[in-house]
């Protein structure tokens, strides 16, 4: 009986919408090549190999785990963009540039605070421009870290709160397209006005050598996870544990899923729609700016489009995990990560964002909603 | 903006009115503005004045003509479908890159198919058109603001794909370790990678001054200048402008006053047609249009097959005109100049969008680097030469105006991606009609909204509010 009902259900996918089964098929294959590659098995048809070849452990696992850095940073950013996606109708291309706004404003505390509490003997105005080179690490002063991560985050509110009084707040009665266009010109606007005061040239800025790393055994070989990785994660988890219970714990929860509902209805209940719209941004743009401090920790390189060239992967997660759900960007964000380096198993690393993008494309084609499609704010 | 509007409505309504006397008038005005400031900076530099000037018009001909090209094009798209297309800079690509493909050599690094040039450019711009009609899939479904990050996202790839060396045809070595040659039935080609890829000519004015056989009209001339192009060269020399400025000119020049006359001849069909009545009901309602039986899906997909194609043509006479490009010309930002130039001139108009071109080219990309050269150059002749700091902190704190002034107009090329920003903000709060956006045309095939344009223009006319 239930073969029979999966088997007609089958047929009448295969029959009904041919290109999901086809992707079905499609994802099959990598996964069941993924765990043969996995056990070293491969398959040959004819001298050809069809499936399966080898694979190292270590490999996959360093894969997964740099996906896991870029999704947990795509993610943490992503939370503010959906917020906003549901709550203001529009689609905030100037999103990134929030979290290099964060990234800069973190990383000036943490080279005045490095500055200071390493004794290093810079001119003021090096350490205000980030000029100095590789100067702090989260081992040699842990301060500095723990201060950029909050300045990250104010310097990015400080900016989406302005931006949202002179450019989106007049706006709040147009629809989706001219906010939307609105703030492409937001994007260059502040992206610009970072280069026009630090210039376009990328600067090392964590100290090299001497940060502490593990080796995390797998059988075959052994997976590097430095101090700085480390921070990454235990940073991004928490905060994302923190939003929950914020959102969960809170009205302001509630409120944001009624107004992302219907914003006349909400303000007719009574609820401070401006007040829940400045919370917005609040939340959003300290994950923003706190999510483009800790890529920078990780990376060790600061520059004026970091924001920018993430920003296509945070719609990508927002996208995937279903735009409104805080949890599904989270969520999508992980999984764009992992999904664009564990293409690396079939494809050049040339085309990593690549693969992430299309995954955005066909998720929009297929699933336009996201994969926890229907779960709202909170 | 009041004085702006002020001088809006001193001009007379017949020129408003008339459409090709209306961009005339946006063009002397913006040239004659530019020859006074070219032959201010010329005098103050002692430099020759007519080669200075002409140089500088050529090249803002050049400017302006292309994005009124490519204006023009999204309009089919932005203007009359109401399809958020923010890809762009990704069909350009496509466009240039096919048809760089099809015209090199088959010998050459990397290879392609040899081709003669008419051919590439007519297959590129087909090609461009099937990319294009893929692209519009997730078009048929999607809401507008999803249609923006597909498309970008689309652009993108297109780029990245060009940018990696897994395609790019520069290792030919079939034995050697990094061999990147795409071999599709033994036909060879490659995309050059992250280097770059050569178009087929660097100055397509050659085609006219250079061409003596047929050879030369099919796969480039080469040598020396035919007879015209030898009595041109001469006479341009006689007063001081060298050829390449020549060449430069009549490139221009023939992009201004053919293409863009052809683009707009084509826009204007399209729009009048039965085919354009429907885009305009789809960009006004969709539903609408579907429930008088138009497979308004069908119609999308087509709409954008032509507008890429266009785009693409545009991105060939535009990119593929200086010889060479690569990946890093097509970032999504030239979709932004692009929809800037639109959208000041105004979105579903065609003389806005070639207006908007204008204005765009004119003031907003190129004006504030020829400000900053005059205010560099007057305040050099009031104080003598001016600081100029390395660094923002440096400038700041001097506490010297002069020093700031310095700073700003030695990074006056990234101020105007700001002023950039600030006009689409500024656009989009107060008019998001741009220049002649209010003249939209209408689904109808009779003109509905005589009476209320009607009342707007005098309203205009006579200093008041025109959209509030």
């Amino acid at each position: 009986m239930d073969v029979a009902e999966t088997y007609s259900g089958g047929r009448r996918l295969l029959i009904e919408r041919p290109a999901v089964a086809l992707l079905g098929v499609a994802l099959l294959y990598l996964f069941v090549d993924l765990v043969l590659r996995l056990a070293n098995v491969p398959v040959e048809l004819m001298g050809v190999e069809v499936i399966g070849g080898t694979l190292a452990v270590s490999t996959f696992g360093r894969f997964l785990l740099d996906g896991l850095i870029v999704g947990l940073v795509v993610g943490l950013a992503g939370v503010g963009l959906s917020m906003t996606y549901s709550i203001l109708n529009f689609a905030n291309f100037a999103h990134g540039d929030y979290v290099t706004t964060g990234a800069f404003s973190g990383w000036i505390a943490a080279y005045l605070v490095g500055a200071f509490t390493l004794g290093v003997e810079e001119p003021i105005g090096r350490l205000l421009m980030i000029q100095a080179p590789s100067l702090v690490s989260a081992f040699s002063s842990p301060l500095a870290i723990v201060v950029g991560i909050i300045l990250a985050g104010l310097g990015a509110v400080a900016t989406a709160l302005f931006l949202d009084r002179i450019v989106y707040r007049p706006m709040r009665d147009k629809g989706g397209i001219p906010l939307l266009i609105a703030s492409i010109g937001v994007a260059l606007a502040l992206r610009y006005a970072i280069v026009f005061i630090f210039g376009t040239g990328s600067r090392g800025v964590t100290a090299t050598g001497s940060i502490p790393q593990v080796s995390i055994p797998t059988g075959d070989g052994t997976i590097p996870l430095n101090l700085h990785e480390g921070t990454l994660i235990v940073a991004a988890i928490v905060l994302m544990f923190g939003i929950h219970f914020l959102l969960q714990r809170t009205k302001l929860g509630k409120a944001m899923r009624a107004m992302a509902d219907n914003k006349d209805l909400a303000q007719v209940t009574g609820i401070p729609t401006e007040r829940v719209i400045r919370a917005t941004w609040i939340i959003g743009g300290a994950l923003a700016g706190i999510a483009g401090f800790l890529i920078v920790l990780e990376r060790g390189t600061l520059s004026f489009n970091i924001g920018w060239r993430l920003l296509l992967l945070i719609f990508a997660g927002v996208i995937l995990g279903g735009i409104g759900s805080v949890y599904g960007a989270m969520a999508g964000g992980i999984i764009i990560g992992i999904a664009s380096r564990i293409s690396l198993v079939w494809i050049p690393s040339d085309f990593a964002r690549v693969a992430a993008f299309s995954v955005m494309i066909l998720v929009l084609l297929y699933r336009p909603e996201g994969l926890f499609g229907g779960v709202k704010t909170a | 903006m009041s004085v702006a509007q002020r001088a809006w409505g001193a001009v007379p309504d017949s020129v408003k009115e008339s459409d090709t006397q209306l961009i005339a008038g946006v063009l002397v005005f913006t040239y004659l503005l530019y020859v006074l400031a070219q032959t201010f900076l010329a005098v103050t530099n002692n430099a020759a004045i007519l080669p200075a000037v002409a140089n500088s018009l050529q090249n803002l001909t050049f400017l302006i003509a292309v994005y009124a090209i490519m204006a023009l094009a999204l309009n089919l798209h932005w203007g009359y479908t109401g399809l958020f297309n923010i890809g762009i800079a990704g069909f350009m690509a496509v466009g240039v890159y096919s048809m760089s493909i099809l015209a090199a050599p088959t010998t050459g690094s990397p290879p392609g198919l040899g081709l003669p040039i008419p051919v590439a450019i007519v297959g590129a711009v087909a090609i461009t058109a099937i990319v294009g009609g893929l692209a519009a899939l997730p078009a048929l479904q999607l809401d507008a603001d999803y249609l923006a990050i597909v498309t970008v996202g689309f652009s993108e790839i297109i780029r990245l794909v060009l940018n990696a060396s897994y395609f790019a045809g520069t290792v030919q070595d079939p034995e050697a370790s990094g061999y990147n040659v795409v071999d599709i039935f033994g036909i060879q080609f490659g995309t050059g990678g992250g280097q770059g890829i050569n178009t087929p000519t660097s100055s397509p004015a050659d085609f006219l001054y250079s061409t003596t056989s047929l050879g030369d009209l099919l796969y480039g001339p080469s040598g020396d200048p035919n007879a015209l192009g030898s009595a041109v060269y001469a006479a341009a020399e006689s007063v001081g402008v060298n050829s390449s400025v020549v060449d430069g000119a009549t490139y221009s020049f023939f992009l201004l006053v053919v293409v863009v006359t052809l683009y707009y001849v084509l826009l204007v069909r399209i729009g009048n047609s039965p085919f354009g009545r429907v885009l305009k009901a789809i960009r006004e309602d969709e539903l609408v249009a579907q429930s008088l039986g138009k497979d308004t899906r069908w119609f999308k997909v087509k709409v954008f097959m032509v507008g890429c194609a266009l785009m693409g043509l545009g991105g060939i006479l535009w990119q593929g005109s200086f010889g060479f490009v690569n990946p890093n010309t097509f970032r999504p930002i030239v979709t932004f100049y692009i929809f800037t130039a639109l959208i000041v001139g105004g979105a579903g108009s065609n003389t806005g969008s070639v207006i908007g071109g204008a204005v765009f080219a004119a003031f907003l990309f190129e004006g504030p680097r020829q400000l900053a050269r005059i205010v560099e150059a007057l305040v050099t002749s009031a104080f003598g030469s001016l600081p100029s700091p390395t660094t923002f902190y440096a400038a700041v704190v001097s506490l010297n105006p002069l020093a700031w002034l310095g700073y700003t107009i030695d990074n006056v090329s990234t101020l105007k991606f700001v002023f950039l920003g600030a006009v689409l903000v500024y656009l989009m709060q107060n008019r998001s009609d741009g220049l002649l956006g209010h003249r939209k045309e209408i689904a109808s095939s009779v003109d509905l909204s005589d009476r209320t344009t009607r009342n707007r223009e005098s309203a205009a006319a006579d200093g008041g509010e025109s959209d509030e």
